[in-house]
């Protein structure tokens, strides 16, 4: 995940109110993402409910307790903008704190609630579906 | 209408004859402000907006006449009834047919496509047939065949595009043999814009002996339809695209191709008879619309069709053609901006589709619209379209009769801000 802050992101945000630099601060967000490999770009890592296409891999490290991470990668440059904050919202983070996130206040603190909802095709709510998918997942190993 | 005298150095937009400040007027939802802007709506190929005398129709046919159609002895089931067959005479009218039982009311192109594919399919394809589409066809006239070549073992065949986004019709004589039934293409493609030449076609298709659909979804809406002089043998539109509502559309065929097709789909409206086990079906159109139908739709589609009427589809092309001429022309002076389609603007309905270097086409209309301006990105049901040009999405602004070439500048502009963004 890039190496920025939630809160050096929200410190942008609430001195950009225009839309246009916050999705120029997006895009260049998305451009610290590293990208990800074709082989990694396949359907089992596609998340479903986007227009543009989104792969999410998921890795859990040797911690303990074990930390998720995320890698991801997307041809909208936009939508890995998006990811991107998904990424530093949910990122290091052990499965069960990621389950207790409410990412929807986080995105509503950066004014982005409206991009959050099912019917917009930029996918960000399939994206945090899948990420909880993912968590949800990963707990559930762990408890068995 | 006085003659517009014009300046010299005049721009082209003088061409266009529509009082168009005028005609936004009866559009309520222009008027709507969009992330803090005035709304640009570039999306009409995908539905366009309504006007009041639409709108006025749908609540004054709910407000003062509304009742089940046919056989209701009551007088509101005949005001319903006169409402209801009236705009079938109308949509008629606008086909240029005298006979109103040929036009069968559909939820709009893509049912009216289905019914073709499975009522006359089912009695007329088997295996070893063919059916000659093109590359250029919206998934709503390439999977019902899909589907009907899986039933019953057909073939589909296909006319390519060429590069600059008309078909490429030397290769249709070689898809034609006896083996072909049926030829389904579209009158205009909708990611693309290309106006197809539907009558060129029409004899070839005929002297091989074979049917010709056309899919009128996007044609409808730009120019007047006459079935008989087009050549087509199907014709399938939706009210959506030209001013009325969603949720209908029709399907006209010549009577004795109707007549010789099974019903599509069996209830209510469509019988004369039922027993236990065997019914007798309706005439012409009643056949092919069993249940309830959308009688409030098809209200507003001929409200709809009155309106398109009054101001004139030829002005509308008109008008359309100078507003792609001059978004192409700015369009061309974006740097890193490619379009698809006829260099021609009169060889394109109101369509200009594009990609940028840098910017996904996603990325394109998430700018566009946090700047009040409404594009469609995507594959725009034309998959085969975006493969046949190495793409996986296009940008797409599609103009009507409201919009103006102040607008086409807006939308111009936000792309040159989308540059500086993305470049």
């Amino acid at each position: 995940m890039p190496d920025v802050s939630l809160e050096r992101i929200e410190k942008g945000f609430q001195i950009m109110p225009n839309w246009e630099d916050r999705y120029r601060f997006l895009v260049q967000l998305g451009r610290k993402l590293e990208p990800l490999d074709d082989e990694q770009k396949v359907e089992v890592n596609r998340v479903k409910g986007c227009t543009s296409n989104v792969w999410l891999v998921p890795t859990l490290s040797d911690d303990d307790p074990p930390r998720m991470d995320f890698r991801a990668d997307s041809d909208a440059h936009i939508v890995k903008g998006l990811v991107a904050l998904l990424l530093i919202i949910h990122g290091r983070r052990t499965p069960e704190e990621i389950l207790e996130l409410d990412a929807r206040a986080i995105l509503e603190r950066l004014d982005l609630q409206a991009h959050l909802s099912p019917s917009r095709s930029n996918g960000l709510f399939a994206m945090v579906e899948r990420i909880r998918e993912l968590a949800g997942a990963a707990a559930g190993r762990k408890a068995n | 209408m006085e003659p517009v005298s014009s300046a010299p150095d005049a721009p082209a937009r003088d061409a266009s004859s529509l009082d168009v400040e005028r005609l936004r007027a009866d559009f309520p939802i222009l008027s709507e402000e969009v992330n803090g802007e005035p709304l640009v709506y570039l999306d009409n190929a995908a539905t366009s907006q309504k006007p009041r005398q639409v709108l006025e129709a749908i609540s004054g046919y709910y407000a003062s006449d509304n009742a089940n159609v046919h056989r209701g002895i009551h007088e509101l089931s005949r005001r319903a009834t006169d409402a209801f067959e009236g705009a079938r005479q109308r949509v008629a009218r606008f086909l240029g047919t005298e006979d109103p039982g040929e036009v069968i009311w559909t939820r709009g192109t893509t049912e009216a496509i289905n019914l073709v594919a499975s009522s006359w399919g089912g009695a007329n394809v088997g295996e070893g047939d063919e059916i000659v589409l093109s590359d250029m066809e919206h998934h709503s006239n390439l999977v019902p065949w899909q589907l009907l070549a899986a039933r019953t073992g057909a073939r589909l065949r296909f006319v390519e595009l060429a590069d600059d986004g008309t078909l490429a019709l030397e290769g249709l004589a070689e898809l034609l043999s006896e083996r072909t039934k049926l030829v389904a293409l579209t009158q205009v493609s909708n990611s693309l814009g290309t106006i197809n030449p539907i009558r060129e076609i029409a004899d070839q298709v005929h002297d091989a002996g074979a049917l010709l659909l056309v899919d009128g979804a996007q044609g409808a809406a730009h120019a007047p339809v006459d079935v008989a002089s087009l050549g087509a043998d199907f014709y399938a539109f939706s009210g959506h695209k030209m001013c009325g509502p969603t949720g209908i559309g029709a399907l006209w065929a010549r009577r004795e191709l109707l007549e010789a097709m099974p019903p599509y789909q069996g209830g209510g409206e469509m019988i004369s008879l039922v027993e236990r086990h065997a019914s007798t079906w309706a005439d012409l159109p009643h056949k092919f619309e069993a249940g309830t139908p959308n009688i409030a739709g098809a209200v507003g589609m001929a409200a709809a069709l009155d309106y398109l009427e009054g101001v004139g589809h030829h002005q509308i092309l008109r008008h359309e053609q100078a507003l792609v001429a001059h978004a192409m022309e700015r369009l061309s002076q974006v740097e890193g901006l490619r379009m698809f389609g006829p260099a021609d603007p009169t060889r394109r309905a109101g369509v200009v589709s594009f990609v940028m270097e840098e910017a996904h086409a996603h990325d394109i209309a998430t700018i566009l619209d946090s700047k009040g301006i409404a594009v469609r990105a995507g594959h725009h049901c034309t998959q085969l379209v975006m493969k046949r040009y190495g793409v996986p999405a296009t940008a797409r602004a599609s103009f009507y009769l409201y919009n103006t070439h102040e607008e086409v500048d807006r939308f111009a502009d936000a792309l040159g801000r989308v540059q500086s963004i993305f470049g």
